[in-house]
This record gives C-alpha cells, sequence and structure tokens, in this order.
C-alpha cells in the first residue's frame, strides 16, 4: 500500500487486516513496555496545514510506540502564504529524507496532490470535506469492540454532513465492513448525491434514528449561521441535537460517537455524552493503536 | 513585402493561390514575390480572431508577457487577440490602452486588441472613461475576472456604451450563488468534498443581464459560456430579437467535471467545467447559430500558482496554441461539424462582435491570413509552448491535426513553424 | 523458476513425540523441577510445541505449567519476509512473566534472528529470572550468537535445503521433511 488517502483502492480484506493489526497493537499499549521497534529506523513527518492538535499527536505517538522518529511540520498556511506552493513544501521537506507525510489540510485533494509529488508513503490526516480515512477507521474499530462485528448495522450520522469529511470517510467505509449508513441533517447542509449503496440520506431525524445500532453526532461549525446555511444555533439544537430523548428511537443498546471536539449542549446533548452510551472516550483511545496499524501497514507492507 | 502562397485549400474544399503586397490580398503581383509559400496540402484560412484572453499585461508578467502571449497566439493560427483588462494596474485608462498597442505594434506579432474595463478598476462602482478608451484603441468593455453584481451599474454601462457603439462583455456568474466553489457542483464535487459553483449561478446572471439588456439599446456578450441552461436562455433571448452574442471556449466544449478526480489545479476554470451533457449541448449551440464565437479565455498561470491545493490555486488554463487543433480534431475530423462552421466561429463571428471588417481572402482584404496542417498529427506537447504556462495541459500528449503551418498578419509572416 | 523437490522425511509422529518428551525431561532436569517455569511458543508452529511441551512437562510432575503465545512480527529486523499485507497475530501471554524461568519454543532453529526477536518480544513483557531456548530441528547456519538449550534433532542443511515442520494442530498431520529448492535461487 502506497497511501491512505481515502478508502477507494482498499477492500474489504484489507480493511479487516488493519482493524485486526489494531487489535495487536491494543495490546501492546497494555503492556508495561508500550512500545515496539517495528518501525525502527522509519522517518515519518506529520505535515499539518491545517491545526489539529488533537490528531497530530495521536499520529505522533502512534508513530513513536513503533520507534519510528518522528518531525513536524505545521503551517496552518504560513509557507503558502509566503507564496511557496504546497509542492515545493512537500519536495523540501522530502529532501530529509522521510518515509511517511501524515498530512492534514484544509483543502479537499491536497493529499492526493502530496501523494502525486512525493515517492514516500502518505496518510491523509483530513484534507477539506473529502476524507478522514484514519477517523473512520477508529469509528470502525470503537464499533466492532462494541458489536464484535459491523455486518448489518445500522449507523446514523447526523448534523453538517455537507462540509464534514469525517461523514465522507465513514459513508465510504462502513458499508464496506457491512453496516449500512444514514446521513442526516438540515437540509441545507445534506448533499443528496451522497446517496450510494449502503448510504441513504434523510432530513428526518426521527427516520436517521429509529433502529440504529450507532448514532454519530458530527461537529457544527459556528461559521456556518454565518453562511446563511442555518438560520440559528437554537433551531439547530431543536431539530438535530442527539440527545437522549431522541435516542429512544434508537436500539436499547445503541451508542453514540463523536469525532471531537465537541460543543457540547449544541450537536450532542451533554450528559448523553457523558453517559453510559457513549463511545467518545474510546473513540479517542482508539485512535492511536488504529492509527499504528495504518503506519505500520503502509510503511511494512509492500506497494 | 510581396508574398505568394501557392496551391492552398480554402474552407471549401478549393485549391488556390493567395498573393499578398503591402498588406492586402491582391488579384497579381507588381514583382516577382520576395517570398513563396508551397501551400500545398495545407488549408489556407483568414487568420483566426480571438475574442478573449488573458496576456496578463500589463503587472503580470509572471504569468505571461505580451511577447509570449502574443508568440503563443500567432503559433495558434490567431492574427489578432483581444487582451482582458484584469490586469495589474487595470486596463481602464487611455494611457494603459496606448502603451500596450504601442508594445504590441513593436512586437509586430498579432493585432491586439485591447478590453477596456467596465468599471474604473474593474470594482464595480465608477464608470471608466468609455470614450477615451474607445479613441485610444479599446475594442469592448468587460469586467471579466470579476462578476457585475450592481445591475444598475450595468444598465447605465449598457445604455452609455451603446451611444459609443461598443459592446459590453459579461463575466455572467452570480458571486452569491458561486458562493466559495471551484468546480462545477454536483455529484463529482460532493463526492470529491470540493466547494461547488452551481449551474445556476451562471443561468440566474444571465437572465438577469438577458433583461437588462433587452430594456437598453446596448448590446452585451456572454462570454464562456459553460452549460446548457446558460445556452437555452441565451438561444430565448436571440429569438426574441434581444442584442446579444454568446462564446464557447474550448475547455468547455472538451472537459468535465470529473477531471477534477484528479485534484489537478490544473482544471481549475472559472466558470468550472460541466458534465458531458453540458459539452454536447453547448456543441449543439454552435451547430445551430446560438453560438456566435469561440473564445479561448486562454488564462496562463505560473506552475507555483498551479502547485497550490485546489482552493488556493487561481482559475483558468493556458490553450490559445492548440484551441483550433483541438476542436478540429474532436469535432470536424469526426464529422460532428463542418469546418466552415468552424472557421466562422473563430474568423467571422468574433469580428462582428467586435466591428471589424468581415475577414476574407478575396482581393482587397487585410492580408491576415494562416496556414494550417490538417493531414498529419502531433502531440500536445506543453514544454514546447510559446506560452509561458508550460508546466501541463489537460490535452497534454493527445494527437491533434490542424496545427497551424503559418501565420499573416498585415502582410508579414509572424509566425512559420517550419522556419 | 524455483520450485521444491521433496529430498527426505527427517522425522516421523513417534520421532517427534520422542524428542518433545526428552525435552521435557531435560527441562526439567536443568531447572530442578517445574516451580516458575512457563512455557511460551513463537507464532505459527511454536505453539502447538509449546503446548505439547507444557502438557508433557505437567504431566510428569503432576502441576499445571501455563503456556503463551508469542507473535514476534513487531521485532522483526528482515521486513523483506513481511508480504504484501503484513498480518500481526495476537501475543497472548495470559500470566506476568516475571520472576518465572521462561522457556521459548520455536519449531525450526535457523539464523537465530527469530529468536533473537523473540528475545526482544519476551522481555518487553516483563523481566523473567532466564530464558532458555527449545527448538525442534536446528539446522544450522546460525548469523547470531544464539544457541538453543533444548533441540530435537539437529540436522546438518544446505542453504538451499529448506526445513518444513508439520503439525497436527496446524497441517493435520505431524512431519518433518526435507526439500531442495531447485532452479533459480534469489541470493
Amino acid at each position: 500500500m502506497k497511501d491512505l488517502l481515502d478508502f477507494s483502492k482498499l477492500d474489504r480484506a484489507q480493511l479487516e487486516g488493519m482493524l485486526e493489526t489494531a487489535v495487536v497493537m491494543a495490546g501492546v499499549l497494555e503492556r508495561p513496555v508500550k512500545k515496539v521497534p517495528a518501525l525502527q529506523g522509519f522517518t515519518v513527518c506529520t505535515a499539518f496545514f491545517e491545526n489539529s492538535t488533537r490528531t497530530r499527536l495521536s499520529f505522533e505517538l502512534a508513530a513513536r510506540r513503533m520507534s519510528a522518529d518522528v518531525v513536524t511540520f505545521t503551517a496552518a498556511n504560513s509557507s503558502t502564504a509566503k507564496g511557496e506552493s504546497l509542492k515545493d513544501t512537500i519536495q523540501t521537506l522530502e529532501a530529509m529524507k522521510i518515509d511517511a507525510f501524515i498530512v492534514r489540510h484544509g483543502a479537499s485533494g491536497a493529499a492526493h496532490q502530496v501523494s502525486r509529488w512525493t515517492n514516500a508513503k502518505v496518510v491523509n490526516a483530513g484534507d477539506g470535506r473529502r476524507a478522514h480515512p484514519t477517523q473512520a477507521l477508529l469509528d470502525a474499530y470503537t464499533l466492532k469492540q462494541k458489536f464484535g462485528s459491523l455486518e448489518g448495522l445500522e449507523v446514523a450520522i447526523i448534523g453538517d454532513v455537507r462540509h464534514s469529511r469525517v461523514a465522507r470517510s465513514n459513508a465510504e467505509l462502513l458499508p464496506k465492513l457491512g453496516a449500512k449508513v444514514r446521513l442526516c441533517g438540515p437540509a441545507t447542509l445534506l448533499p443528496a448525491e451522497l446517496e450510494a449503496d449502503g448510504v441513504t440520506v434523510t432530513t428526518d431525524i426521527g427516520e436517521a434514528l429509529t433502529g440504529a445500532h450507532a448514532v454519530m453526532a458530527l461537529r457544527l461549525q459556528l461559521e456556518r449561521m454565518s453562511a446563511g446555511y442555518l438560520p440559528s444555533l437554537e433551531e439547530y439544537r431543536e431539530t438535530y441535537q442527539v440527545n437522549a430523548q431522541r435516542m429512544g428511537k434508537a436500539r436499547p443498546d445503541a451508542v453514540v460517537l463523536h469525532p471531537g471536539p465537541m460543543n457540547r449542549d449544541l450537536e450532542i446533548e451533554s450528559v448523553l455524552a457523558d453517559s453510559g452510551r457513549s463511545l467518545v472516550l474510546q473513540q479517542v483511545a482508539n485512535g492511536l493503536p488504529v492509527r499504528m496499524a495504518v503506519l505500520y501497514h503502509l510503511l511494512v507492507g509492500k506497494n | 513585402m510581396k508574398l505568394r502562397i501557392s496551391n492552398a485549400t480554402d474552407m471549401h474544399g478549393k485549391s488556390r493561390d493567395v498573393l499578398i503586397e503591402n498588406g492586402v490580398i491582391v488579384s497579381s503581383l507588381s514583382a516577382a514575390p520576395d517570398l513563396e509559400i508551397d501551400g500545398a496540402g495545407l488549408l489556407v484560412t483568414p487568420a483566426l480572431i480571438d475574442p478573449h484572453a488573458h496576456l496578463r499585461s500589463p503587472g503580470q508578467e509572471e504569468k505571461e508577457s505580451l511577447e509570449t502571449g502574443l508568440q503563443a497566439a500567432v503559433a495558434g493560427g490567431y492574427g489578432s487577440v483581444v487582451c482582458m483588462p484584469n490586469t495589474a494596474p487595470v486596463i481602464d485608462t487611455p494611457e494603459v490602452v496606448r502603451a500596450l498597442l504601442e508594445r504590441a505594434s513593436q512586437l509586430g506579432l498579432a493585432r491586439l486588441l485591447p478590453a477596456a474595463a467596465v468599471t474604473q478598476g474593474q470594482q464595480g462602482k465608477l464608470l471608466s472613461d468609455a470614450a477615451a478608451l474607445k479613441a485610444a484603441g479599446a475594442v469592448m468593455l468587460t469586467d471579466d475576472g470579476r462578476t457585475n453584481e450592481d445591475a444598475g451599474l450595468l444598465r447605465r454601462a449598457l445604455i452609455y456604451a451603446a451611444a459609443l457603439g461598443l459592446v459590453v462583455s459579461v463575466h455572467a456568474e452570480d458571486a452569491g450563488l458561486r458562493g466559495d466553489g471551484v468546480m462545477n457542483e454536483g455529484l463529482v464535487s460532493e463526492t470529491l468534498g470540493l466547494p461547488g459553483n452551481p449551474v445556476v449561478a451562471e443561468a440566474a446572471r444571465i437572465a438577469r443581464d438577458l433583461e437588462i439588456v433587452a430594456a437598453t439599446s446596448g448590446r452585451l456578450h456572454v462570454q464562456h459560456l459553460s452549460s446548457a441552461r446558460g445556452l437555452e436562455l441565451v438561444r430565448g433571448a436571440k429569438a426574441q430579437g434581444v442584442r446579444v452574442t454568446c462564446e464557447v471556449g474550448p475547455h468547455h466544449l472538451t472537459l468535465t467535471d470529473s477531471a477534477l478526480e484528479s485534484f489537478d489545479a490544473i482544471y481549475k476554470v472559472a466558470p468550472p467545467l460541466r458534465l458531458q451533457s453540458d459539452c454536447d449541448a453547448l456543441l449543439q449551440g454552435i451547430l445551430d447559430g446560438t453560438i456566435d464565437c469561440i473564445g479561448t479565455d486562454h488564462a496562463p498561470h505560473t506552475a507555483a500558482e498551479k502547485e497550490r491545493d485546489l482552493l488556493e490555486a487561481p482559475f483558468g488554463i493556458a490553450n490559445i496554441e492548440l484551441c483550433f487543433p483541438l476542436l478540429y480534431t474532436r469535432f470536424v475530423h469526426t464529422g460532428k461539424l463542418e469546418l466552415t462552421r468552424l472557421v466562422e466561429l473563430m474568423t467571422a463571428g468574433p469580428a462582428q462582435l467586435l466591428d471589424l471588417p468581415h475577414p476574407s481572402l478575396e482581393v482587397g482584404a487585410v492580408a491576415d491570413v494562416t496556414l494550417f496542417d490538417l493531414s498529419s498529427e502531433r502531440r500536445v506537447d506543453p514544454s514546447a509552448f510559446k506560452s509561458k504556462a508550460r508546466f501541463g495541459s489537460p490535452w497534454a500528449g493527445e494527437a491533434l491535426r490542424g496545427w497551424a503551418v503559418a501565420t499573416i498578419v498585415g502582410g508579414r509572416v509572424v509566425y512559420d513553424a517550419r522556419a | 523458476m524455483a520450485r521444491l523437490e521433496f529430498k527426505a522425511k527427517l522425522l516421523e509422529p513417534d520421532d517427534m513425540r520422542r524428542a518433545i518428551t526428552r525435552i521435557a525431561h531435560e527441562i526439567l532436569e536443568r531447572n530442578k523441577g517445574a516451580s516458575n517455569l512457563a512455557i511460551v511458543g513463537i507464532h505459527t508452529r511454536g505453539i502447538p510445541l509449546a503446548e505439547r511441551i507444557a502438557l508433557k512437562v505437567s504431566e510428569l510432575e503432576g502441576v499445571t505449567i501455563p503456556s503463551g503465545k508469542l507473535d514476534i512480527t513487531l521485532y522483526r529486523d528482515d521486513l523483506s519476509e513481511v508480504g504484501l499485507q503484513p498480518i500481526v497475530r495476537q501475543t497472548e501471554v495470559p500470566f506476568d512473566i516475571s520472576s518465572r524461568r521462561i522457556v521459548l519454543v520455536d519449531d525450526v532453529f535457523y539464523t537465530g534472528r527469530t529468536a533473537r526477536a523473540g528475545l526482544d518480544a519476551l522481555i518487553d513483557l516483563g523481566r523473567p529470572t532466564s530464558i532458555q531456548l527449545a527448538v525442534l530441528i536446528d539446522r544450522g547456519h546460525r548469523e547470531l550468537p544464539i544457541r538453543a538449550d533444548y533441540v530435537g534433532k539437529n540436522i546438518p542443511t544446505s542453504k538451499q535445503e529448506i526445513v518444513k515442520v508439520k503439525l497436527l494442530e496446524t497441517d493435520g498431520e505431524d512431519a518433518v521433511e526435507l526439500y531442495e529448492l531447485r532452479g533459480e535461487v534469489k541470493s
């Protein structure tokens, strides 16, 4: 595998293989020595053109747990503001003998562009609205942990689907693993074009939650109000908040997910996020073994 | 300078000699020619006219200089080029127009036909001095590169320009509907997660502008149509006698939004690449006469600018050198379009738009003439472009026929591929 | 094209049973009994062998000897052995290895690199009193200064030869076979 940019080129066996490796990695993290020499001698560069401290730390820790050397490049558009193209930035970094880039960028497709311009491996750590594959993998891992398998699971994803790379990546991944995805949100934030095999689209949150095994609330960016996608936070809360009362429509054992960081009592009710149904903290914890597995498969597996 | 082109074939398939003396086409030469060009096997037409190109002068010479832009034009078979005014500074004063014309005449390549800004600095607030601009040599008014958001201002510009006999050209997109879109809004944009620019942004703006021009004595030119719906609106208005013309670019006829699946900013253009059904409709618009001319919208940028991410990279494609071969190969060679119609769209159509004399090979016509080779194929090689935008092309590697062999402007050979 | 050619059967099921019994006796003798003893097998065929040895030692001593499974993939120093899709298996050592005598078990002892990785993997789990190495077959050609404490059978081989250990648990039969790689051989 050369890159993990999205899931378009991966089949179910490869995806399951990565999730199984993640289980082993989780075992490593339980031991007194939480480190293996698997990636000794490899150099991993986190190239973050958009800020996300927690995702960056999760990747860096994952690389270090496997003894890779880690270098960090955070730009948040500063070098591009100086007129350096993305290609120049990446090729400058690659000249320092980088084995893998972990790329976060505000523009959809940036990780694909990086992959075109480097021979190093590339992991997409979130590009614009496009994809956030390791987040989707850790969501799948978390659901697998809870339900044993994703086969037949009904997963409702609620909120600003239009601007969400998490929603797009989960809509791509979960059906490949046997689950069904229901995308739901206000009509202005819900592109009907995302309907596909195993993916349905509805503005009716009741319909989306009915019989669901898992409900994922998406983060609502406050700028959606000023951009005129939504009239008010109050109206959003009234109509689309994932809360304990609405969870009554889901299965009794249904769980709640959130990619973080949460706007408590906006897209997700605070008490629900802290309740026994919430897997939010497990998601964060699972990010580490899943990212270890991804890095291992990329760097050690053959192209 | 006396010139004889012998045994060339015109667009009607007729073999003919073209004799040129003192910059005009003549019936016989007063003495032996200074230069003879063997036109055997070549198509001879009046030199092409591009009603829409961004030559980036003044002020953006890192993208294109007047010299490279005009060299690219003559290599594409063009004898005249309208340059857009979204430069730095904007072409909105007679001084800038005169300076450009003087520089172009020194270069002695294609004829430069400057378009001037409708509004000062293209700011959409105050009208520029249209009469003085026309006197200096400006051939049209346009705020291309920007959209005309103030409908009242556009109305007054049309009325004012009408008195001067100037056409107002519009980049017809509604800024609010376009939003932050970087590609056509649809299945592809939603799948790729790239901000979409919907067809309605073009259609709604065309509808508005058609209503406005219909209520004035002015003349409106809709630049670079991209959608079936936009075309349909123009077609309907023309049927009702509205004074409107329109153009289409080679990329909107040959590329679709799925090209963006490569995440290559080379495909980022404004208006955006649409669907195959839009390409088909635009070809239909050429066939039924709705579309008046081909405008390249040649818009070169630097490699570094196009190697940015999809949100930051600028809009535009460099295409003036391959426009004729591309359209010839894709549409005429495949039998979808008559050669005479293609030549008309690239000579007589733009001339009519710009109130220029009818381009012709007849005796007495200005000797702007191009020879094309329709029989041999050559692959598109961006690294060999005369334009500064040599880093790539959507058509790189494609085998095309119909490349210009020689371009003659005012009786002078300004491009000779065999030299 | 390289192909495998069968050369000889090295051990029959009874030979294997006897070798394991002998190793069990030697382990008890060397460690003066079974106290604090645990047997850990290296994936894949070291695991059933470890279980058999643990069972035999338990029978002989009348106590239950714990056994575990060790995957050394993450400790390998030769990544060329990893395929298109790396497979990492679970390490399951369900007891604290600290202050125990650990017998590490593998099927074939060759360059010593697997044993080296096994030692590293084991030490990351805790601090055992001692680690001893038991192998069914020692075929020579060591590349590291490691030797086995218990050997079922020493078989001198050439580098072109391949020793295949088959076990009931993983392969449906008990046998050790010798093959030779013919034709092109990658150096």
